[in-house]
């Protein structure tokens, strides 16, 4: 008989059974909804044992790459390992501490022990009292070090406290990495586009280099938007990003101030679809401010990308400040 | 196969099973949020978890498995009922429904089975 390993127990599954209803049988909690593999409620991650594609069908690669399936759709017919939340913590040291612009700051971070990661994807910071916030990861695995930018809010307990106060080498402690919104192998023929404003930059920095250096073959264009360009960073990577990969595409938009022709004044979406007629067969990634996002990945979807192929991570920012 | 068989093939295996849901629900949403008559309703929403909730709705449109209750249809949509929606809304999005099904080639008697099915839930969405 087949068994379900989950938080440490093993449940047997009975003939027939789901994942899902195994689970539930079983008084865990598990959300769902239309237990047919239709609505992706009891959307689940597998950390060992075979996944079927008939269990992922109609799920998105970077869900798939992460060994997402859909519990109603699976039946087991060997052991398997599930979790719905990733509750480890591992230490980490700030290594570095540099302004991007007058709002920005990098903090680079260095974990005892390796992390697993796709660029793109955000961990969870915690300081040592407990206060905790999430920060997009802007580096690649293979640098080592990891890299987030952290906006000064006003009155940020965390982003006040990384600004002005934290020093190199104190310890933070990292949940994770959590998120959708990578590059994924494959499909080196569809174009990319690549969209966001502020530190929205991050994932996105992160996910244009993943895809360059993994040899994607296709155009990856870049909006990075700002409200004036002192919102802007990292131009002079990008800028030189553009000169070591031809068929990589910076654009920078701000919506006042710009004196520069390499800086358009227009509205990110107004400057995309102003490229572009139809964005069918593109694959898209939209991060930053939450009605921004929303925004653009309607527009993106109605100009005829697959909603399968968008993919979005929107900062909601932190209740508490 | 023999006409037989074929005439006996649920009506989700004679439109493409899951498949044909997945070919339809992109087509869908674009007609739905670009519809002036409706796509109000759809402001702010979640597109991800949406566009999830579509392909529910066409799984159970198309005559394939669910396990939807009246119950079910009038909370999900309570909240719209008291924004206003109305017969004009169903009614928009049953035509959108058989214009994407028209795009994907399917015949007129299968559009209207599926347009039966929709119709079928009309008072639970209308919370009536």
């Amino acid at each position: 008989m087949a068994t379900i390993r989950y938080d440490g127990r093993d449940l047997p599954v009975a003939p027939g059974e789901s994942v899902l209803d195994c689970l539930l049988r079983n008084e865990i909690q598990v959300s769902h909804s239309c237990k047919a593999g239709a609505c992706q409620s009891c959307l689940i991650r597998c950390t060992s044992g075979n996944v079927p594609a008939s269990a992922q069908f109609g799920l998105k690669d970077t869900l798939r790459a992460r060994g997402y399936f859909l519990a109603c759709s699976l039946k087991p017919e060997g052991d398997i390992a599930v979790a719905t939340a990733n509750n480890v913590r591992v230490e980490a040291r700030i290594t570095g501490l540099d302004r991007l612009s007058r709002s920005v700051m990098r903090v680079r971070l260095q974990t005892t022990e390796p992390i697993e990661y796709f660029a793109g994807q955000f961990v969870s910071v915690f300081r040592e009292d407990g206060l905790a916030r999430s920060y997009s990861l802007a580096s690649l695995p293979a640098e080592g070090d990891l890299e987030l930018h952290v906006r000064h809010i006003p009155n940020g307990a965390m982003s006040g406290w990384l600004h002005a106060e934290a020093q190199l080498h104190t310890s933070l402690w990292l949940q994770g990495p959590s998120g959708s919104c990578f590059y994924t192998p494959g499909s080196t023929d569809q174009p990319i586009l690549l969209a966001g404003a502020g530190t929205g930059l991050a994932p996105l920095y992160g996910i244009a280099r993943d895809a360059l250096y993994q040899g994607h073959k296709a155009p990856v264009w870049l909006f990075h938007g700002a409200v004036t360009p002192e919102g802007l960073y990292l131009t002079r990577e990008l800028s030189a990003l553009e000169h070591e990969f031809p068929n990589f595409h910076y654009v920078r938009c701000v919506l006042r101030d710009s004196d520069t022709p390499e800086v358009e004044v227009n509205e990110l979406d107004k400057s995309i679809l102003g490229k572009f007629k139809s964005l069918a067969g593109w694959r898209g990634y939209v991060c930053g401010d939450p009605a921004l996002v929303n925004l653009l990945r309607k527009k993106l979807f109605l100009a005829g990308m697959a909603s399968k192929a968008i993919f979005a991570d929107a900062f909601v920012p932190s209740a508490s400040v | 196969m023999s006409t037989a068989t074929q005439t006996e093939l649920p009506l989700f295996e004679k439109l493409g099973g899951a498949a044909a849901v997945d070919a339809a629900v992109d087509i869908f949403y674009r007609k739905v949020l670009t519809d002036d008559r409706i796509s109000d309703f759809f402001d702010g929403v979640d597109m991800d978890r949406q566009a999830a909730k579509q392909k529910a709705f066409l799984t159970m449109a198309f005559g394939g498995p669910n396990n939807y209750t009246g119950a079910d249809m009038r909370r999900a949509h309570a909240h719209l009922v008291a924004r206003g929606l109305n017969d004009s809304h169903f009614d928009a999005v049953v035509e959108n429904l058989g214009s994407t099904l028209k795009e994907l080639g399917v015949s007129d008697d299968l559009i209207g089975q599926v347009a039966a099915i929709a119709e079928s839930t009309r008072a639970d969405v209308l919370s009536r």
